[in-house]
């Protein structure tokens, strides 16, 4: 356990035997592994995998049963606050408020984050030319094409320039034109030294992580590049290589 | 810090002013009870149906009914009535009683025999006959006296009605509608305001900010504060100026007592939305602790005094219970602190639970 409190620049997220029972269900089962800075770390898995757990954990939004964990060099069990101002969060429920203005949406996160008024109105206006919304500013959120909502939404998430991000599929329900355009959100940031955290059940976007992990019944079954779990797999794409560790067949069918 | 709490209160106003909903029962629900409990359901009782079987129809017995119409109590609905029909009347709901008048009216009063005259009342509302079983008995001790001056009554209670001499039953629900809407507003919109962002995933969105869970439930509670002071003084304008009720008591002690009440209903809500996961939940909920105890246990309608035993000891622990005495104790009766001390410190530990109990029930993760 002694180097899991070893706060590792090069680490943005390290995670030891991490474990969540709700009751005597085991939602999380001893997971392990360490996502460096700047890197789309992707979380594979069907409904009920864990996944969703797992990301809560690291957002502090749950306490782990037993294991290890840090975010940007902060422990999960006892230092949730300090993780908080260093992440941004997005849920797979998550929409801004619907009945509020996209302005409106923008200041209220802002305000939460504690930015300032000065900083609330630079980012809006950042934000405005980035997104190109300026014409829907006053506009309810509601009004706006889900595709659009989902960056802004993102955005939002982001007004505090947190260095770790974490996306709990957060494509989900969006078109695939929208998605791409998402994606290339989120190949900016990690340019921008951002570490990303991402679940998806979409295979094609599990191709543009760096490295994935692809968990069943709470269990991390195998954490690699996409390009080498398709070689180890003998697959053509990340969709084959996911129906054989589904089907438990590792490889062997 | 501040303005953290300030863009949580700002966003919150959003809410409710675009939310056409939560604005209906803001403000018309209050004026819609008002209206209703001040004039529909009243306690008052007037325009007795009467049936009356006059069998003397002499000149005494048409100057009793005569009396007995002159006074907005009885309607008499059926004269002349033969005793063999008495019973298809009282089936046909076309009277609530009926008076007997025996053939030997007249003589029996000229030669100062007693007479009987009997009353029939349908008792299947026990209460109105009562009611009218009481009436009729003064109306007879009026016209003892009136006719026959030499009767020696050795004592007479004069009773003198205060606080509400016309007996007007708004002076009664009014202050206990406050009661009824403040608790019902501050503990439904809260639970719900809470419960709603838990559905839509947006509370995931706050906790996982640096938000304090303190700063949550100020910034969600206070924006309904003051709606709740508002509808407050809605209903106390209303009350005041349309209905005549009286505010003789401090009025600052009033406000105080108003804001100690409100910050009860909230802490309730804020219960409330620990235990609910959907809005339906919060909602139902919220009524069923809050509307019923009010109004069955508190005396907003029913006397605590005259409930068993244990539904009495039960009254204690409804905060509307302690509101009434105190709200129906400034307006009507003018007391102030040094009479309602008592009930104010019930109150305020009341509320002191459910704030400590609220709050320690709201968790600041999604475990709660």
């Amino acid at each position: 356990m002694e180097t899991v409190k070893i706060k590792n620049n090069s680490h943005s997220v390290i995670v030891e035997a991490l474990t969540k029972k709700f009751g005597g269900f085991t939602a999380v089962n001893n997971i392990s592994f360490r996502v460096s800075g700047g890197e789309i770390f992707g979380f594979l898995g069907a409904n009920g995998a864990g996944k969703t757990t797992a990301i809560r954990m690291l957002c502090g939004l749950l306490m782990p049963t037993s294991g290890q964990a840090t975010v940007a060099g902060f422990d999960v069990y006892t230092e949730y606050e300090k993780i908080k101002m260093n992440i941004g969060y997005m849920s797979q429920k998550f929409s801004l408020y619907e009945d509020l203005t996209v302005r409106e949406n923008i200041e209220f996160y802002g305000g939460v984050y504690g930015l300032s008024r000065k900083e609330i109105r630079e980012k809006t206006d950042y934000l405005m030319d980035y997104l190109k919304l300026w014409d829907h500013a006053d506009d309810l959120t509601k009004s706006l094409p889900l595709g659009w909502k989902q960056r802004m939404a993102l955005s939002t998430a982001l007004l505090h320039d947190p260095d770790i991000i974490f996306l709990d599929e957060p494509t989900s329900g969006v078109d695939p034109v929208s998605r791409r355009n998402f994606w290339l959100l989120i190949y900016e940031l990690a340019e921008q030294g951002k570490t990303i955290f991402v679940t998806t059940h979409f295979m094609d976007e599990a191709e543009y992580c760096h490295r994935l992990s692809i968990m069943r019944d709470g269990l991390i079954v195998e954490l690699d590049k996409p390009g080498v779990l398709k070689k180890k797999y003998n697959a053509e794409n990340m969709q084959d290589v996911f129906m054989k560790i589904v089907r438990g067949g590792k490889g062997q069918d | 810090m501040n303005l953290i709490l300030l863009s949580i209160i700002k966003k919150e106003f959003h809410h409710i002013l675009r939310d056409p909903q939560t604005l209906t029962i803001i403000i018309f629900m209050p004026v819609m009870m008002l209206f209703l409990f001040g004039y529909a359901i009243t306690l008052e009782m007037k325009q007795i149906e009467t049936a009356i079987i006059d069998e003397a129809k002499s000149n005494e017995s048409r100057a009793f009914i005569e009396q007995l119409m002159a006074t907005d109590f009885f309607r008499i609905t059926s004269a002349d009535v033969k005793s063999n029909q008495i019973e298809t009347i009282f089936k046909e709901r076309k009277a609530r009683c009926a008076l007997i008048i025996p053939y030997d009216f007249s003589s029996a009063l000229q030669r100062n025999k007693k007479v009987k005259i009997q009353l029939l009342v349908d008792a299947s509302d026990p209460n109105a006959a009562n009611f009218i079983n009481n009436y009729v008995n003064q109306l007879n001790l009026k016209f003892n006296l009136k006719n026959n001056a030499d009767v020696f009554i050795p004592f007479s209670f004069e009773p003198v009605m205060l606080y509400n001499p016309d007996l007007k039953s708004y002076y009664f629900f009014v202050p206990g509608l406050i009661a009824v809407i403040l608790l019902l507003i501050s503990a439904l919109l809260t639970s719900i305001a809470i419960v709603r962002e838990k559905e839509r995933g947006t509370m995931e969105q706050i906790l996982v900010s640096p938000v304090s869970p303190i700063q949550i439930i100020i910034g969600k509670t206070l924006p309904y504060t003051a709606l709740g002071f508002l509808d407050s003084i809605i209903i106390l304008l209303f009350g005041c100026l349309w209905f005549g009720v009286p505010l003789n008591g401090p009025v600052l002690l009033l406000g105080f007592s108003l804001i100690l009440y409100i910050i009860t209903g909230l802490s309730f809500g804020l219960l409330v939305s620990t235990i609910s996961k959907t809005q339906q939940v919060a909602m139902l909920a919220a009524l069923l602790a809050t509307i019923l105890p009010t109004i069955m246990l508190s005396g907003f309608i029913f006397p605590v005094a005259s409930m068993p035993l244990i539904f009495q000891y039960l009254s204690l622990i409804v905060p509307a219970t302690h509101f009434l005495e105190i709200i129906r104790g400034i307006m009507l009766k003018g007391i102030g602190l040094k009479e309602l001390y008592i009930q104010l410190g019930y109150l305020f530990i009341l509320t002191a639970f459910l704030i400590a109990l609220s709050i320690k029930k709201f968790s600041r993760n999604l475990e709660g």
